[in-house]
């Protein structure tokens, strides 16, 4: 379908100077991407026509120094990989951070932030700050899981549909499109409501929808990488598929999986806080940024007790930006034609 | 022309098939059956048998499937479970609220994305630049139900401007005035999403089409800077747009049915919640058919309308 190619050649030309033609097919669009790719695999950067060429042919530094040196400009980009790694950090030490435990109940039910409590309590009364703390765990997990979930399942799509084309491809593309029409948190709603909200299930679910851009990335590149000659070589080497396929395209293609896997992680987090907000995703008593702005829909604790539905906002507004930050970071680093 | 077109409606077509084939899986992952919803535990087992049999519930799966498949190309989508309406009609009643919704959003976050996006690709890394793409990045990374909650808390509760909810106001004229009141606050939030989504792309867009030779070329030949951007850049660079805004339609259901939410709006999004709040699995059923329908021709637009933009796809 035309749509998805275009959308994934803006997806890569995106936040850059450069990119491929938006207009032309994803063949062309990971093709340029991915001979540029070999040749900055070889340490070689810039064309021969820049006077720069034959002095980057002496430095050979390494690929993926070179990647890193290009990510480590972005300063957004490292704040918020600063940002995710503190998240983390805070998820799995949670026990020792946290003041007190998440689901304590404590006299003073929805009391304002005080030295006791520096968020204060919730309506049932447990500590906000604790419940805060933990929650990270929860979009954590969901964020992590779904996305390596589904990249491995829209890897193997995408890999073996763009790799053995012909009815095998038809057939894939055609399952991905009726994936793709559904509208993700819709379905979504649906499907948890029928088997019962609970952490993997919400994982699993919003594992099931979001592969098809995967596959389609995937495709597009193996589409591409598949037509080049060291490929070509390598078959006729007589190397079986799955080894040509996993050691030699597979590498080159990863890049912008990358960036779509960490978009991808952004979008997941926002999903289930969604979906806990509306009372379908993690359930109390476990606490999860959403479940905890779910009290912010009574117009009392809207407007007399900010405490409760602002910090929870503000945790899943800054994750998600930190996140989008080192998306936008890594596809400028991993994208071997961005200008300096 | 005519050949593209009928080449993707065949393509579309075992997609429809797929998508009905799919929702009726998930139907079927609902534990128990939907007799069982109705279940007084005081009926006799054999009574509960006979109900079955009488609904086709025994009969094989496939059996089953070409029945519903039936009763939707007749336009039936089931009878609530809740309170027996049907569903068509439920949905009919609701779609039209929720289309204002997506609509005027859609709308606004074009207008404001697409100047955006082109005068900061124009000025790259200006203040403004810096300023749009940072907005974007808000835009695509806020949670929109937080955005709603707080933009009802500082416009409705604390200013004091604007109606918290509902599409109209108790005991009041339900006029235009009226409902476009109610209507500002959520578009706007879901306005920011789409515009936050669309103005990286038409930078990027109009930044890759500003280095291709045959502006250079037209420069050369003496063409104002104005024409050589209006006439040549833009109109090339705003044709994958047309695209990426087909691609947002997915986008805004999921918004819908969130701010519908927030703001008690009263849409098919509504219908959801509230559908799932009490298992009406057959009105469920019958949204999420409707919405993959409506993506699907949404996207089959976007091809074709793409198409009339661009020749060159066209020969593929």
């Amino acid at each position: 379908m035309p749509t998805a190619d275009i959308m994934r050649s803006a997806e890569t030309a995106a936040g850059t100077a450069t990119g491929t033609a938006a207009g032309t097919a994803a063949g062309t669009a990971a093709g340029t991407a991915a001979g540029t790719a070999a040749d900055t695999a070889a340490g070689i950067g810039g064309t021969p026509a820049d006077p720069e060429y034959g002095r980057e042919m002496e430095e050979e530094r390494s690929y993926l120094s070179q990647i890193v040196r290009r990510f480590l400009r972005h300063r957004l980009a490292v704040a918020g990989l600063i940002y995710t790694v503190l998240l983390i950090l805070m998820a799995i030490f949670a026990p020792w951070i946290a003041p007190h435990d998440p689901y304590a109940i404590h006299p003073a039910f929805e009391a304002p932030p005080s030295g006791e409590h520096w968020l204060g309590t919730d309506q049932i009364g447990r500590d906000v700050l604790s419940r805060l703390i933990y929650a990270a765990r929860v979009s954590v997990i969901v964020g992590l899981g779904a996305v390596a979930i589904y990249v491995v399942f829209g890897t193997l799509v995408g890999a073996i549909s763009g790799y053995y084309g012909g009815w095998v491809d038809m057939v894939f593309m055609r399952i991905t499109d009726i994936f793709m029409s559904f509208p993700h948190i819709m379905v979504i709603l649906v499907i948890v409501s029928l088997l019962g909200p609970n952490l993997l299930t919400i994982t699993m679910v919003l594992a099931m929808f979001a592969w098809t851009s995967v596959a389609r990335i995937v495709r597009g590149s193996v589409l591409s990488i598949k037509q080049m000659d060291y490929i070509r070589a390598a078959t006729a080497l007589g190397f079986r598929t799955p080894r040509i396929l996993f050691l030699h395209i597979l590498p080159n293609a990863l890049a912008p999986v990358i960036v779509n896997a960490t978009f991808g992680i952004a979008a997941a987090i926002i999903i289930e806080a969604a979906l806990s907000f509306l009372g379908m995703g993690v359930q109390s008593p476990m606490a999860s940024w959403g479940n905890m702005l779910n009290a912010a829909q009574s117009l009392t604790t809207l407007t007399d007790q900010p405490w409760l539905w602002v910090p929870p906002g503000l945790m899943i507004l800054l994750t998600v930006l930190a996140i989008n930050f080192i998306g936008d970071g890594l596809r400028d680093a991993l994208d071997p034609k961005t200008l300096k | 022309m005519m050949n593209y077109i009928i080449r993707r409606l065949l393509i579309a077509i075992p997609v429809l098939f797929g998508i009905t084939l799919l929702n009726f899986t998930i139907i079927h992952l609902a534990p128990g059956s939907p007799v069982d919803m109705y279940l007084d535990p005081n009926i006799p087992p054999e009574a509960l048998e006979e109900r079955r049999e009488q609904l086709g519930l025994n009969d094989p799966i496939w059996q089953q499937y070409l029945k519903w498949i039936g009763q939707i190309l007749q336009g039936n989508l089931g009878y609530s479970a809740t309170n027996f309406e049907s569903v068509t009609a439920l949905i009919g009643e609701r779609i039209g609220p929720t289309l204002t919704l997506m609509g005027t959003a859609l709308l606004a976050g074009i207008l404001i994305a697409l100047p955006l996006g082109i005068i900061s690709a124009l000025r790259q890394n200006s203040v403004l630049d810096y300023i749009a793409t940072g907005g974007a990045f808000l835009g695509i990374s806020v949670p929109q139900f937080f955005l709603g909650l707080a933009a009802i808390y500082i416009f409705s509760l604390e200013l004091n401007l604007l109606p918290s909810g509902g599409m109209k106001s108790l005991g009041g004229d339900g006029g235009l005035a009226d409902r476009l009141k109610h209507l500002i606050l959520p578009a706007s939030v879901l306005a920011a999403s789409i515009a936050g989504q669309l103005v990286r792309y038409v930078r990027a867009s109009v930044l890759e089409i500003l280095g291709q030779d045959y502006l250079r070329t037209a420069r050369a030949k003496g063409l104002s800077e104005w024409i050589v951007t209006m006439k040549h850049a833009l109109r090339n660079a705003l044709i994958p747009i047309i695209t990426v805004i087909g691609l947002q339609i997915p986008i805004l259901f999921g918004g819908a049915v969130i701010l519908e939410e927030v703001f008690q709006w009263p849409g098919i999004g509504q219908l959801a919640i509230d559908s799932i709040m009490t298992r009406d699995y057959p009105t469920l059923m019958g949204l999420n058919l409707i919405s993959a329908i409506v993506v699907l021709m949404a996207n089959l637009l976007t091809d074709i309308a793409y198409s009339f933009a661009d020749p060159r796809i066209r020969f593929k």
